[in-house]
């Protein structure tokens, strides 16, 4: 049996908008099957695993706690990928943003004007946007590779700021625990709602999604990024600078993500400690292939992710299943949205020896 | 056995996984496919080689359970990066993530169990040799694949028909195609090949470094050796530099520690990732050099037109 | 295609009938007992000894207890969801074991008064249905360094340290004491693997050490992989949180094991009678919290030692950190019979003589 691939004379725009149905559905029979063979009801399972977590207003906002980052994060990403530039070291950008951000609250502690807290988030921006900005200069000035260079930098980060909260910042009253002070209350992120612990991050998130959907959409910058990234050397024809654009997409991605990274520590967790994210960076590339690099898609995928998260950790209660299956539940989405999106470009036959031999004579 | 020995042989114990999934990763990127999945593929190189030695009672059962995972796992990236023009980036990150979910919860009855360790093959005569004889010649098997492995990728890739062909595939797929090369066929056993050294490589870990199974015990390994091959500008002789130098960096940070100098343990602990970004620098800034062995196709799908 | 719809479809309506079913179980019955673990519950370490003690539990209290656990859930905001994930789904009470769990334990029993947390390892209390726990492992510490300083031809032993934290530290301390107390001028050689969890790298730095010269080597690592490779090495080695003589019978000394499960029941019972009250615990060896593993591969008048230090420091009549205790710096830190206070040890942060390492910032 032999697959063939047909490029379709145009885009099919059905299947664009089929596709990430057809995958989600194939999830949901493939995580069926899953729980059948480890002996669950499949139907209680897909339950737990996807409304459960639908049906109760304090799990909304968790919900909205825990897509915030991972939509901030995979918009700018989004973006950075779109013009060809492969950053995966959001997650250390996102932790420098926090280190950067907390500058304010850790070392000038009694500054709480209310410019406080805008100082932070941008602060926390330009930490993210330097760290991005090592790997894009690295990328046009030697030609290292992007991939590469962005994770080692992740390592980087992660122990930079486990040297900060265990050494310089550490927290003078925590019994030298590795942890700095507690932030002021006029250096936290204040809740949206009454009804629930969700921050002012997840208000970030949207207003993240809805510039770069209007750059990308409206812009000649937005015009720019693509074509460098589809047709570098019909871009270079127009003008268009592709080392600017590498350095430009890197610290937009590294921005969004280190304003990811302090509105989590600002908003969640209110001090840095030596781990302040469950790999949101490495997640977050998942949510922008997810969302089809598009940034409405990225906002919807980063729900969708949320969700598997919040399901993995109600199925464990309620089913007793292992949290690996949460991990199994996203590579399989993953997998099934990145095959389905074949369909929008070409035209899939499965042809048997049959037609295959035949096509050898041709 | 002295301190140099003793320092030498546990450099080389903890490069020669990276060595194996590094050189997989090699053929794989010269035919034109960047996987990105390699900690995926390792870690179920090590669940799998661990179960098929308690389930067998045999190391060498294991190693081979622990290849044929790997490759297993690989062809899911390969059909759908092959087959279906999946975006590679994308693929072999799933993979990575489906890889790490999987083998814990195939791992879940092994956890906690004393591991069957791969014993080292003592060859008479030659690991006699003052010195070299205790590092070379009495090891366990799977670094004697490595080095064979490194010698036959080596040849495979520069010296027979069948290398040129790969090479060629993955430098210009559109004329490889036009000169009746099936493009997509040299790709798939590519894959797969790079699939089978990660899964011996994960092996190693769970039967030679550490006979034990535990959650992540890739621990990033397999994004070091992703970093190995460009490190290696694609050259499998520079792949085994690379890696033993990473190894060396890794270790010597223990013995500055152990020494009594005092230094930021993290610090130290970001010496390889740095190391890596210097060195990556340094090799990338000599254009000629990677332009000649960079593959031109790499990343990009084929589809053949007929 | 037909098939495929229909399996669909028949999930659809499962979940359907799912719904509209919550689980109407008689909750007041039973006591629920929950349990967050920061790793794996199979690290056959620090979250593997406390599911030991969840089991315990189930297995004390039988159908009178219903228990539920999550595993492997990162601190920070992930752990303040878990947290009151539990507190929301009819958990009585709630074991929160690890130290990063603080804030978030502390956050959401305001918000629960009528649900017992527990925090182990924590220093804060803000409300008076929060209790701290933990235990003193440093006891356990000293009789290996004894045990050490008996045993050792060179003199050195290593020891493979996690992350500069009062607890590490007090460790290292308790052990060179306790090498000291047999062999003044007994080394100890400290290597930080900043993780607590990494095989490979455990192994790595258990070579190392070995390499250097140190014929013991103890870990306050989680993976057993540094009693593996000192098994293959020929020397001896400590376990460390569980028994993990399986994994080198002819090298393990001892170990200390965590025992929570004293506590556990202890504590359950105590919210099932209605006595529950928020404390500060730091047990020791005296309530079983810190077992050692039986003392083997060692002479019988090493082991006669160490069996008689145990049970000095069970009856209360001895405590590692007695005067005259020297700092690393030189001076002096405690008096002849002189012992330490409760927050010098808890926020330790600075070596006694004979460590051959500087204490990382």
């Amino acid at each position: 049996m032999f697959i063939e691939l047909e490029r379709r004379p145009a885009h099919s725009t059905l299947y664009s908008a089929l596709s990430p149905f057809i995958a989600l559905i194939l999830t949901l029979v493939a995580g069926a099957i899953l729980f059948a063979v480890m002996g669950i009801n499949p139907a209680k399972g897909l339950y737990s695993f996807f409304i459960e977590p639908l049906t109760e207003v304090w799990s909304l906002h968790e919900l909205a706690i825990k897509a915030a980052p991972l939509i901030l994060i995979a918009t700018g990403l989004s973006i950075c990928f779109l013009s060809s530039n492969w950053n995966i070291g959001a997650e250390g950008q996102f932790i420098l943003g926090a280190i950067f951000g907390s500058i304010l609250p850790v070392l000038f502690h009694e500054q709480v004007g209310i410019w406080v807290l805008p100082a932070m988030m941008i602060m926390g921006m330009i930490g993210g946007a330097l760290w991005a900005l090592i790997p894009a200069l690295l990328k046009t000035r030697f030609g290292a590779n992007e991939i590469l260079t962005s994770l080692m930098l992740v390592y980087v980060a992660e122990l930079f700021l486990d040297w900060l909260v265990r050494g310089a910042w550490r927290n003078p009253e925590g019994f030298n625990f590795p942890e700095t002070r507690s932030f002021s209350p006029g250096q936290i992120l204040p809740e949206v709602l009454d009804s629930g612990r969700a921050h002012y991050g997840a208000v970030l998130a949207i207003v993240a999604v809805l510039i770069a959907w209007f750059m990308m959409a409206k812009t000649i910058r937005g015009f720019e990024v693509k074509v460098i990234g589809q047709a570098p050397k019909a871009g270079q024809f127009a003008g268009f600078d592709a080392k600017r654009v590498t350095i430009v997409a890197f610290m937009i991605s590294g921005a969004l993500a280190g304003l990811a990274g302090i509105a989590e520590v600002s908003g969640a967790i209110q001090q840095l400690r030596p781990t302040i994210s469950p790999g949101y960076g490495f997640t977050a590339i998942i949510v922008a292939f997810l969302g089809r690099l598009n940034p409405v898609g990225v906002f919807a995928a980063g729900l969708v992710l949320a969700l598997s998260f919040l399901g993995s950790e109600a199925a464990q209660i309620s089913l007793g299943v292992s949290d690996k299956l949460g991990r199994v539940f996203q590579g399989m989405l993953l997998f099934f949205v990145l095959a389905c999106d074949t369909l929008i470009h070409y035209r899939i036959r499965i042809t048997g020896w049959a037609g295959r031999a035949r096509t050898g004579e041709t | 056995m002295g301190v140099a020995e003793a320092v030498l042989l546990t450099i080389i114990t903890a490069s020669t996984p990276l060595l194996i999934a590094a050189l997989g990763e090699l053929v794989t990127e010269r035919s034109g496919v960047l996987n990105l999945g390699v900690e995926g593929m390792m870690i179920m190189g090590a669940v799998a080689g661990f179960a098929f030695a308690q389930i067998s009672g045999s190391a060498y059962v294991g190693a081979l359970g622990g290849m044929l995972a790997g490759a297993v796992f690989s062809l899911l990236f390969a059909f759908l990066t092959l087959s279906l023009v999946a975006n590679q980036v994308a693929t072999g990150l799933a993979l990575t993530i489906l890889g790490l979910g999987l083998s814990g919860l195939l791992g879940e009855a092994y956890i906690g169990q004393p591991g069957i360790k791969m014993e080292p093959i003592v060859i008479p005569l030659l690991s006699q040799i003052p010195f070299i004889g205790k590092l070379l010649f009495a090891q366990d098997l799977i670094f004697y694949i490595s080095i064979a492995l490194l010698i036959a990728v080596n040849w495979f890739l520069f010296r027979t028909r069948a290398g040129l062909t790969l090479r060629s595939v993955g430098d210009n797929h559109s004329s490889a195609h036009a000169l009746g090369i099936n493009v997509i066929a040299v790709r798939y056993m590519a894959v797969i090949f790079g699939g089978a050294c990660s899964g011996l490589a994960g092996a190693h870990l769970s039967l030679v470094q550490v006979p034990q199974w535990v959650e992540n015990m890739s621990a990033g390994r397999g994004w070091i050796a992703l970093a190995l091959v460009v490190f290696a500008s694609w050259r499998p002789m520079r792949v085994l530099f690379g890696a033993y130098l990473f190894g060396a960096v890794g270790i010597a940070q223990l013995h500055i520690q152990a020494l009594g100098f005092s230094v930021p343990s993290q610090f130290l602990s970001s010496l390889p990732y740095i190391a890596t970004i210097i060195v990556l620098v340094i090799i990338s800034g000599n254009r000629r050099l990677t332009l000649i062995n960079t593959p031109a196709s790499l990343g990009k799908g084929f589809v053949p037109d007929r | 295609m037909k098939k495929t719809l229909a399996l669909v479809a028949g999930m659809a309506a499962g979940l359907v009938a799912a719904a509209g079913a919550p689980a109407l179980a008689d909750s007041h019955a039973k006591t629920k007992a929950c349990f967050v673990y920061v790793g794996p519950i199979g690290d056959f370490g620090w979250s593997y000894q406390h599911h030991q003690g969840l089991l315990a539990v189930e297995a004390e209290f039988g159908d009178k207890v219903e228990t539920a656990y999550l595993e492997s859930v990162p601190e920070g905001a992930d752990a303040e969801r878990a947290v009151e994930r539990f507190a929301r789904s009819g958990c009585n009470i709630v074991f929160t074991t690890s130290f990063g769990y603080m804030d978030a334990t502390n956050k959401v029993a305001a918000k629960f008064p009528d649900v017992m947390f527990e925090h182990a390892t924590g220093y804060k209390r803000e409300s008076d249905n929060v209790s701290t726990y933990s235990s003193k492992f440093f006891e356990g510490r000293y009789i290996q360094g004894q045990i050490a300083a008996k045993l050792s031809k060179t003199g050195v032993a290593g020891y493979i340290a996690s992350f500069p934290i009062p607890e590490v530290v007090r460790g290292i301390n308790s052990f060179i004491l306790g090498a000291q107390s047999i062999n003044p001028d007994f080394k100890l050689k400290v290597v930080w693997v900043n993780t607590w969890f990494d095989p490979g790298k455990e192994s790595d730095a258990a070579k190392t050490l070995i390499d250097q010269g140190v014929d013991i080597v103890t870990q306050h690592t989680d993976s057993t992989a540094p009693m593996q490779v000192a098994a293959e090495r020929g020397i001896m080695a400590f376990g460390q949180a569980s028994d993990m003589y399986r994994f080198g019978e002819k090298t393990q000394l001892t170990a200390i094991i965590d025992d929570w499960a004293p506590y556990y029941i202890e504590r359950v019972n105590a919210v099932m009678d209605g006595t529950w009250e928020s404390q500060d615990v730091w047990h020791g060896m005296d309530h079983g919290s810190v077992a050692m593993a039986p003392y083997t591969n060692m002479p019988d008048d090493v082991k006669a030692l160490a069996e008689e230090t145990e049970a000095k420091i069970k009856s209360g009549e001895f405590t590692p950190f007695t005067g005259p205790i020297t700092k690393q710096d030189g001076s002096q830190w405690l008096a002849d019979g002189e012992t330490a206070d409760i927050g010098t040890l808890l926020g330790m942060n600075f070596y006694v003589q004979g460590v051959d390492d500087t204490l990382p910032n």
